[in-house]
């Protein structure tokens, strides 16, 4: 089959050589450390601990939810105490209330854990409460609530359930493993979703420079007539969602809209394998794959993991760093898009898939220059934006033209900053005029709308 | 191991620089700079480097005066005073690269703030205030090969078009440059490697030399000059291979947008030939890049790309 793709983007070199066949290990916690909890590991409404200070907790055991329906429950990974609810660091740089559980080693399972179902006998709400039910969230990076997802608006008939195996940041190589030793799960993953809307077409995309999952993949889904493997061109960003749906569906994501406008879900290769766990295994999510890698890491693999481990916890159970030539800089994630971190002592969360232990030579950072007009930017921008315009308008403080250019459809790719020949932090300056101008948009939005409240009830009361 | 670096992402940047660009630019000059001196002798050599020492003294001078960081490493002055040489006669006196350089590099480049902010091409604004300042100077002409005493004066294939006739050089003295006309400018073939080089390099894009060209070779052939349909001798002789490959291409004074890029070119292209046909000038080259260039903002406020998702296109796939 022909690799599809979407149009600019950009090629970094791929570094997934240091850890691509290294077969997945388990890295359990070691006994009396203490495991993290963060109330907020998703997209939506923060959890509120289920537990108190001192309880002792199982392995599966619920101990933190929300009412609200976009918010997704936080389970135990180890058995223990609960030692503390205090602030702690995750990887996006924010300090969250986080529930802190003291390892007793014995790793007891909470009753009830391992009711593995068959899903076609279930029903399709069913199966939704189930996924919700195990805390499934996209564990590719944004952490939105699987259950929501799946549910999506009526008036929004799905064609297509995309499985995101493209794994374009460079160095990560977790999805290529799951792919490669687990290829039966993902595809009965995708099975329980594709239940859920018969009528859509499953599709794996996976880039060409994994050609053993490819082949692995495609053999899995033979004989499954609404499952292919389609290949795509490796180019960064190939697994965003928006273009991934445009590489294999042609159809464009309109601005501001979710891939849902477009007939489409995406879901991450080890979300699948979450859904497949949560229902025929019955455990919630507990685990996932991180690939730790970079050449300041001993020993660079992929490792399953239990969320809520410390990085420092992760780093010491598999070596350590080399002592000769030590990491400069930590990345939670790949090197595109993932956050620096300042600090081991970071809780891992659903969504970190990667740790990278960057060298000096790595991490060298170089000096920003003026801008040549090369166009570059423009020419690579997956969004089609002016991206070196944007950074004029951020470093003038000039918001409302960033606006105007189109500044908020940035999808922070850094393909912009990749290839600036005067190395200029276009990314960085336009993530932050986001913020600001998002914020701004959301706060105009709620005025308007407690304003038309506020005359509504006015008008009732007139009446 | 206590301080790690924190900085926004992307954590990995291209091999890329502006130093890299601009030494790809240099190198893709050497062909025609090489035939140049070959040529028209070792005095076309000293113009050059009289050009590219003033220019990079200049910035160097520049920079020490106002206090700024000094950024002579990124070779820009270099390209600025390169381009400027092949744009003179090899005739002309020595100050003249010198005074050009001066004008090029502080009047257009650093007055407006420097690289990347000069809105108009800094090696033609040095070569137009020459122009402007010192017309004898700036049109002696010698015939290729004929340097030093018995140096005769000649009129450049595009001046006798201009007059009525057809050129007394031979097709194949017009593309290697055997012909009279500035140092860098003569020679078609060398031109045309160096502007390949930049576009395999990704330094430019083939649109804008391209479409300049072809612009250029249409419209000669169907206008003429004095009944003369000689779109050949239009391409090859003059400046257009140089403008069109290393002038146009400036980055900083053109469109970055690709459809700006093709409304420039088309535009340089159309004034080229409008000043060669209709104007009181044989060449038309330099006037029309920097017009155009004084065109780039507006180009650009109408040509910005469409943002992916900005239309609602819903097409079935053909296959998945």
């Amino acid at each position: 089959m022909q690799a599809l793709t979407f149009k600019r983007g950009v090629h970094p070199p791929d570094g997934k050589a240091l850890s691509a066949e290294q077969p997945i290990q388990v890295v359990l916690p070691k006994e009396n450390s203490e495991l993290f909890y963060p109330m907020s590991q998703h997209i939506g409404a923060p959890c509120e601990p289920l537990v108190a200070i001192g309880d002792h907790v199982k392995v599966g055991q619920k101990i933190a939810e929300s009412p609200a329906f976009l918010s997704s429950p936080i389970f135990a990974s180890v058995s223990g105490e609960v030692v503390d609810i205090r602030p702690m660091l995750v990887p996006g740089g924010t300090m969250v209330k986080s529930i802190v559980v003291k390892n007793d080693g014995k790793m007891e399972e909470i009753e009830g854990l391992n009711q593995g179902r068959d899903y076609t006998t279930m029903t399709n709400d069913e199966i939704l409460a189930a996924i919700k039910g195990a805390g499934v969230v996209g564990l590719g990076g944004a952490g939105f609530p699987t259950h929501v997802k799946l549910n999506p608006p009526k008036d929004n008939p799905i064609d297509y359930i995309l499985i995101n195996a493209a794994e374009c940041e460079p160095y990560l190589t977790c999805d290529y493993r799951l792919m490669v030793e687990e290829p039966e799960r993902i595809i009965k993953g995708l099975q329980i979703m594709l239940k859920l809307h018969p009528n859509a077409k499953g599709v794996i995309g996976i880039e060409e420079n994994k050609p053993k999952a490819i082949e692995i993949m495609t053999k899995a889904c033979e004989g499954i007539d609404n499952i292919v493997v389609q290949p795509l061109v490796t180019k960064f960003p190939q697994g965003s969602e928006k273009h991934l749906i445009s590489a294999i569906t042609k159809r464009e994501v309109k601005s501001g809209a979710l891939p849902a406008s477009a007939g489409c879900i995406v879901d991450n290769v080890d979300t699948v394998v979450a859904i497949e766990r949560a229902i025929c295994k019955g455990r919630p999510l507990m685990r996932r794959i991180v690939t730790v890698s970079g050449q300041g890491i001993k020993n660079p693999g992929n490792y399953k993991i239990r969320i809520g481990m410390t990085l420092r916890d992760l780093v010491d159970a598999i070596g350590g760093f080399k002592e000769d030539n030590p990491p400069v800089k930590l990345i939670a994630g790949g090197p595109m898009m993932g956050p620096s971190l300042y600090t081991l002592d970071v809780a891992s969360v659903k969504t970190t898939s990667g740790l990278l232990c960057f060298t000096k030579e790595e991490a060298y950072i170089p000096e920003e220059k003026n801008c040549i007009r090369c166009g570059k930017c423009v020419d690579h921008c997956p969004m089609g934006l002016m991206p070196f315009l944007l950074n004029a308008c951020a470093l003038k403080g000039d918001g409302e033209a960033f606006v105007a250019h189109h500044g908020l459809d940035c999808i922070e790719c850094g393909s912009c900053s990749y290839e600036c020949p005067a190395k200029r932090h276009l990314a960085q300056s336009i993530r932050a005029v986001k913020k600001v101008e998002a914020g701004k948009k959301a706060a105009a939005a709620a005025a308007a709308r407690a304003k038309a409240e506020a005359e509504a009830k006015a008008k009732a009361e007139k009446n | 191991m206590a301080n790690f670096v924190v900085s926004g992402t992307p954590h990995v940047r291209s091999k890329e620089s502006i130093q890299s660009i601009m030494r790809d630019v240099i190198i893709a000059l050497v062909p025609a700079s090489v035939m140049g001196i070959y040529f028209f002798g070792v005095r076309a050599l000293m113009i050059i480097v009289a050009a590219v020492a003033s220019a990079v003294f200049f910035e160097w001078l520049y920079q020490k005066i106002m206090k700024k960081p000094v950024t002579i490493n990124d070779l820009s002055a270099v390209v600025t005073g390169l381009l400027l040489a092949m744009n003179l006669p090899v005739a002309t006196p020595i100050w003249v690269p010198i005074v050009g350089s001066a004008f090029a590099i502080i009047i257009a480049k650093q007055l407006f703030g420097g690289l990347g902010q000069n809105f108009i091409n800094p090696a033609l604004a040095g070569r137009a205030f020459l122009v402007a300042s010192y017309p004898t100077e700036m049109t002696s002409w010698t015939s290729a090969g004929n340097f030093g005493a018995d140096a005769v004066a000649v009129a450049t294939p595009l001046a006798q078009l201009k007059g009525g006739v057809i050129p007394d050089a031979s097709f194949t003295d017009v593309l290697v440059g055997n012909i009279g006309g500035c140092i860098g400018e003569t020679c078609a073939v060398a031109l045309i490697i160096g502007g390949i080089y930049l576009i395999a390099k990704h330094v430019i894009s083939w649109k804008v030399p391209v479409i300049y060209i072809a612009t250029v070779f249409v419209l000669t052939a169907a206008i003429g000059r004095n009944g003369l349909r000689v779109p050949t001798y239009e391409l090859f002789t003059g400046g257009l291979m140089l403008g069109a490959f290393f002038m146009a291409t400036d980055y900083a004074s053109s469109p970055v947008t690709a459809k700006g890029q093709v409304i420039f070119a088309l535009g340089c292209g159309l004034i080229t030939t409008l000043i060669r046909i209709f104007g009181g000038y044989p060449e038309g080259v330099s006037y029309s890049i920097l017009i155009m260039n004084l065109c780039v903002p507006l180009i650009e406020r109408f040509t910005e790309p469409t943002i992916f998702g900005a239309l609602p296109k819903v097409k079935e796939a053909k296959k998945a």
